[in-house]
């Protein structure tokens, strides 16, 4: 497996007397998928929140890149963070902007090029991702999966080393959370984004990992693929498998039947 | 007895919190001026939707208090024989005090209000936290060209509302009752000294920072406001907090200063 982007050491995070993450270890290799799965209230969204210094650890160290986040001044922070895209979990649009103004966002505030060139590279993206024809309705007026569209291609402007999806296909269709899956494929094969995915869209979201960390007690586990999950002796990943992954078990039990 | 003392060492350490949080809060903004590119397009939108937008109400509210003083004024100075003075009351009423202090309490209530609502519901859907994720800072996008807009707006307002009212006072005075025109304006000229005018244009400074220091920050800390809840619900609580705390400051303020100042 290749070198490491990003790797949690020990570390523990607290709100309150609730303690979320009690000394998590895991690495997350360059260029890869990594799926983070487990219940809610196991600090997924934490741990994301901590990647990108959102919020800081108690204790132990979130290297990115080869370089502490949690102890970086705001400069540093606003240059490490450059090389992350996000697609938050409700898209996060500024919905004030319209979604051509939403998509050149980072491009006006974080780089030199001229107007014409902001709308080609804006243009071209929303073609590519099916939004042409749509860069003048405002966030409201989009259903949740153009939503999803228009942040990916807003987090793909600044072609991005590391994306992060929060549960990217919360409030979608199945079909609606295939063509989200395809786009993560397509765009990653193009972009060769090293790729952070918390999902409970478990057991689909399984087929896109290299690599899964299970989340449970304030500890994580790392896993090199799904089939590692089932064959687990740890009873709380059994359980989490059991809870999750057992309708598939049944069903292919059930296909069985005559 | 215990459980009480814990509550209220609790209480305490969360008040430091957010008086720090709030403190720096006014710091980041305020280096947020600074900073480059200097958003002019930004600072003059938000100068239309704080300032021009607001001319309207202040016209009107400007209007119907100086009519109100010139009323008042009339048959207070004629019991003593002094009408001849409404001229000068009407206008140090209003340049000193409640032309400041009335235009502050109309911003807040119509603009302040905005304010807070559209940075708490960006808190809560994420829009903050996505900016900073693309490493745009809120402070210099968002939260400093409504500094801006508010501490041009609010003097400029003050200075219309006081004009305004000075008519509304002579409508009142000299076009409804009986006062001189030539007394209403020649007293008001030789009462109103610098001072009085500088005292107005200070006091509208200071409040155009507090209403945009309060609104704009308690819609940024939506999240962390204890008891303002979740959601649409905790946004609505916090935007009714900041014109209610926004209010109260404009008015204790308007008194230290007068105390300090005059």
């Amino acid at each position: 497996m290749s070198e490491p982007i990003i790797r949690f050491e020990g570390v523990e995070k607290s709100f309150g007397s609730q303690r979320v993450l009690a000394g998590v270890d895991f690495a997350i290799p360059a260029g890869r998928t990594t799926v983070i799965a487990g219940a809610s209230g196991q600090g997924k969204s934490v741990t994301l929140k901590l990647i990108l210094g959102l919020l800081k650890p108690d204790q132990g160290r979130i290297m990115v890149r080869g370089r502490d986040i949690a102890r970086m001044n705001p400069r540093q922070l606003n240059e490490a963070r450059m090389a992350f895209g996000v697609l938050f979990q409700g898209a996060a649009l500024l919905d004030s902007l319209s979604v051509f103004d939403n998509v050149a966002l980072p491009l006006e505030e974080r780089t030199k090029l001229s107007q014409a060139e902001v709308r080609e590279k804006v243009m071209t993206t929303l073609e590519q991702l099916g939004l042409a024809g749509h860069e003048d309705k405002f966030p409201a007026q989009l259903s949740g999966g153009m939503k999803k569209r228009v942040g990916l291609a807003r987090a793909l402007q600044l072609q991005p080393e590391i994306m992060l999806f929060d549960e990217p296909t919360t409030g979608l269709d199945p079909e609606k959370s295939m063509e989200i899956y395809q786009l993560f494929l397509e765009t990653q094969q193009k972009f060769g984004y090293t790729s952070v995915i918390v999902s409970h869209d478990i057991p689909k979201i399984f087929n896109l990992a290299d690599q899964v960390i299970i989340m449970g007690k304030g500890k994580a586990t790392t896993f090199a693929s799904p089939e590692d999950i089932q064959r687990s002796s740890d009873p709380e990943t059994r359980d989490f498998v059991r809870i999750t992954m057992g309708d598939i078990y049944l069903s292919r039990e059930m296909e069985k039947r005559p | 007895m215990l459980a009480r003392i814990e509550r209220l060492g609790e209480h305490t350490i969360y008040i430091l919190q957010d008086l720090g949080r709030m403190g720096l809060f006014l710091l980041r903004a305020l280096a947020g001026i600074g900073k480059r590119p200097f958003r002019l397009g930004a600072v003059i939108r938000q100068t239309r939707l704080i300032g021009a937008d607001s001319f309207v109400v202040i016209f009107f509210t400007a209007a119907f208090t100086g009519m109100v003083l010139g009323l008042q004024g009339y048959y207070t100075l004629r019991k003593f024989g002094s009408e001849g003075a409404l001229g000068s009351a009407v206008a140090l009423s209003l340049i000193r005090e409640l032309g400041p202090v009335l235009t502050a309490l109309m911003v807040t209530g119509r603009a302040g209000s905005a304010m807070c609502a559209e940075i708490g519901i960006m808190r809560n859907s994420e829009q903050l936290d996505a900016l900073e994720c693309m490493a745009v800072d809120p402070f210099r996008y968002l939260i400093t060209p409504k500094f801006l807009a508010t501490i041009i707006s609010i003097p400029i307002l003050t200075l219309i509302f006081n004009v305004v009212g000075i008519f509304g006072g002579y409508v009142a005075g000299v076009t409804l009752l009986d006062v001189n025109p030539g007394a209403y304006f020649s007293g008001m000229e030789a009462s109103v000294i610098n001072k009085d005018i500088n005292l107005g244009i200070i006091k509208s400074f200071v409040f155009a920072m507090l209403v945009v220091w309060i609104c704009t920050g308690r819609g940024y800390f939506v999240h962390v406001i204890r008891g303002a809840g979740f959601g649409a619900e905790g946004v609505s609580r916090v935007t009714t907090q900041a014109v209610v705390l926004s209010s109260i400051a404009i008015l204790v303020w308007d008194y230290l200063l007068t105390a300090i100042l005059l």
